[in-house]
């Protein structure tokens, strides 16, 4: 996984115009994004990681590097699976404030919320702002840091 | 018993045409994700025949005025035609006078009306209320509304793994101090059928008041309340052909006479003046305010498709297709039926191992399959099984046993690409 943010969703808008739409093609391949997807270990899998917001479970946790940041996520659902895969692809060592600014195009020109339906497209939702969350949270507390350091 | 039994019938009426019904319903002639729809979540809502559109559309184009006191002809057309449904669904459930079917907006307000007005009134600190385990949230949360404000106490008859009531508990609970028992008659997450003749007769020993949801029921089963003896029968026109925002409640004519108004407003009084309000007779006494006219107008034509087709020979092709599908989908890897009673109503429940239910929903909408997923508004059930939810496919007259092969050929196409 290596290039910014934007070059990440232009590669997944041309992996999803192979399926040309397909809704059981789609569903398939957002299943085999997942099962690609490294499991959580288990002791990760407990309330505080889960995301609020989602049918299914979905367990999402985050260490820095240096001003980049790390996700790993899982979920007890295939294709919930498939799609926070989406996001960790997206955002995986990516600086916090990139992550912050992050204007995700890709979801509107794969037409996700067409084959995913409503109720996912409000998880999906619910995945992204907390990701952007912990991005803000930490590209805060580094600036905090900054300033305190200039100020000495 | 005075339903219908399928499990007894032998053959389907030589008359019975499953493509010839299909044509009466627009809506399954459509593709979805570029195969043709199969709909399999009647247990939500069923499907509505080419007469009751046409009924909404006839009655908003020429008779649309608000019923009842009107001397203009639309507001006689309209109260007739709205009349003439009441006097339907009396015939449909054979209640013992047409002034026993209340108009409501759906079961679930048919549930809350008798909460709200016998149970308030007639349930006091220390009584008891007899519910069940595969209740639907609808008839959970009205009495555990009921009995938190009255200090009542809310008892649950629990469920057996096949998915049936433990009647020995429930004999156990009835005593003096039951006020009210309150059963569904056919479960929407299991599709099992209760014995509530017998449940009705047990409460009445002890001098409790029965109602009986019958949302699953009454577009599946022949019902008969006087037989049955319930006191109250809930349910909703969706689920039975009609349109959304209807339901019934018939009730005993001695205890809507007791019971208080649900809500205050027009229609459901004699005379007002604010000294002294009087109220109207039933039924109008528990139909304040202007109802839904043209659904319930339209109403009458789902009915009458009902009585068209027969009761009969729809319970026969619906057991066929129950008994088609716990075959056919226990031969999918892994996949377990979460509901096996002996008398059911036309649903299938089950979970498949390491699949998630929502994922089943999902995959089997992209090859044009509808059918619901999750707890079913039923999460204390879900509960006892320790699921979080299902997958049910639910079936309804003009489903066949190809849609059911689709159902299968899907799942399997599933349970492949899961592993």
């Amino acid at each position: 996984m290596s290039g910014t943010i934007n070059e990440i969703q232009d590669e997944i808008i041309e992996e999803f115009a192979i399926l040309e739409g397909d809704a059981e093609m789609t569903n398939f391949y957002i299943i085999e994004l997942g099962q690609k997807l490294p499991p959580l270990a288990e002791k990760h899998k407990v309330e505080e990681n889960t995301i609020k917001g989602c049918q299914s479970k979905v367990w999402l946790i985050t260490a820095p590097e240096g001003e980049r940041m790390t996700f790993e996520a899982d979920s007890n659902s295939a294709i919930t699976k498939g799609l926070v895969s989406l996001l960790v692809r997206i955002f995986d060592h990516q600086k916090a404030s990139d992550i912050v600014d992050a204007d995700l195009y890709f979801i509107d020109k794969i037409g996700m919320n067409r084959f995913i339906g409503t109720q996912r497209s409000n998880g999906f939702a619910a995945m992204i702002k907390q990701i952007k969350l912990l991005a803000l949270v930490y590209r805060d507390s580094k600036e905090i840091v900054k300033t305190n350091a200039t100020d000495k | 018993m005075s339903h219908f039994s399928p499990h007894s019938a032998v053959a389907a009426n030589a008359d019975f045409d499953v493509q010839e019904i299909r044509k009466q319903f627009p809506v399954l002639h459509q593709q979805v994700n570029n195969r043709p729809l199969i709909y399999f979540d009647n247990a939500a809502t069923s499907q509505k025949p080419a007469a009751v559109i046409e009924a909404l559309h006839h009655y908003y184009t020429h008779d649309n005025a608000n019923i009842h006191r009107g001397i203009h002809t639309l507001a006689e057309r309209a109260t007739a035609a709205f009349e003439a449904t009441r006097l339907a669904v009396k015939e449909l459930i054979n209640a013992r006078e047409v002034e026993e079917v209340i108009f409501t907006t759906g079961t679930t307000d048919s549930i809350n009306l008798v909460t709200s007005s016998y149970g308030r009134s007639f349930i006091q600190q220390g009584d008891e209320v007899i519910i069940s385990a595969m209740e639907h949230h609808s008839n959970i949360v009205p009495w555990q509304m009921l009995c938190e404000e009255k200090g009542a106490i809310l008892r649950v008859i629990p469920v057996t793994e096949e998915g049936e009531l433990q009647l020995e508990e429930y004999k156990k609970m009835l005593n003096e101090r039951t006020k009210f028992v309150s059963i569904v008659y056919a479960s929407n997450s299991l599709g099992t059928i209760n014995p509530v003749e017998e449940m009705i007769d047990l409460a009445h020993e002890q001098g409790a008041v029965v109602l009986l949801d019958g949302a699953q029921a009454t577009a599946h089963l022949d019902i008969d309340v006087q037989q049955l003896n319930c006191d109250f029968y809930a349910f909703s026109a969706h689920k039975m052909f009609g349109p959304t925002g209807v339901g019934v409640l018939y009730g005993k004519r001695r205890l809507l006479e007791k019971m208080p108004p649900y809500r205050g407003g027009g229609e459901m009084i004699k005379n007002v003046s604010f000294e002294k309000t009087t109220y109207n007779d039933i039924p109008y006494k528990f139909e304040a305010g202007t109802p839904n006219i043209g659904d319930t107008v339209a109403f009458l034509k789902a009915i009458e498709f009902i009585q068209q087709v027969g009761k009969k020979n729809i319970a026969v092709h619906e057991h066929q297709l129950l008994t088609y599908a716990h075959e056919a989908l226990e031969k999918v890897p892994g996949l377990k039926i979460i509901g096996k009673a002996k008398k059911k109503v036309s649903v299938v429940s089950f979970i498949i191992e390491g699949v998630f239910h929502f994922d089943i929903g999902q995959m089997l909408d992209a090859r044009g399959i509808a059918i619901r997923t999750g707890h079913h508004c039923t999460q204390p059930l879900m509960d006892i099984y320790q699921i979080e939810g299902t997958a049910r496919a639910s079936f309804s007259v003009y489903n066949t046993t190809a849609e059911i092969d689709s159902l299968v050929e899907g799942l399997q196409r599933i349970v492949k690409m899961m592993k």
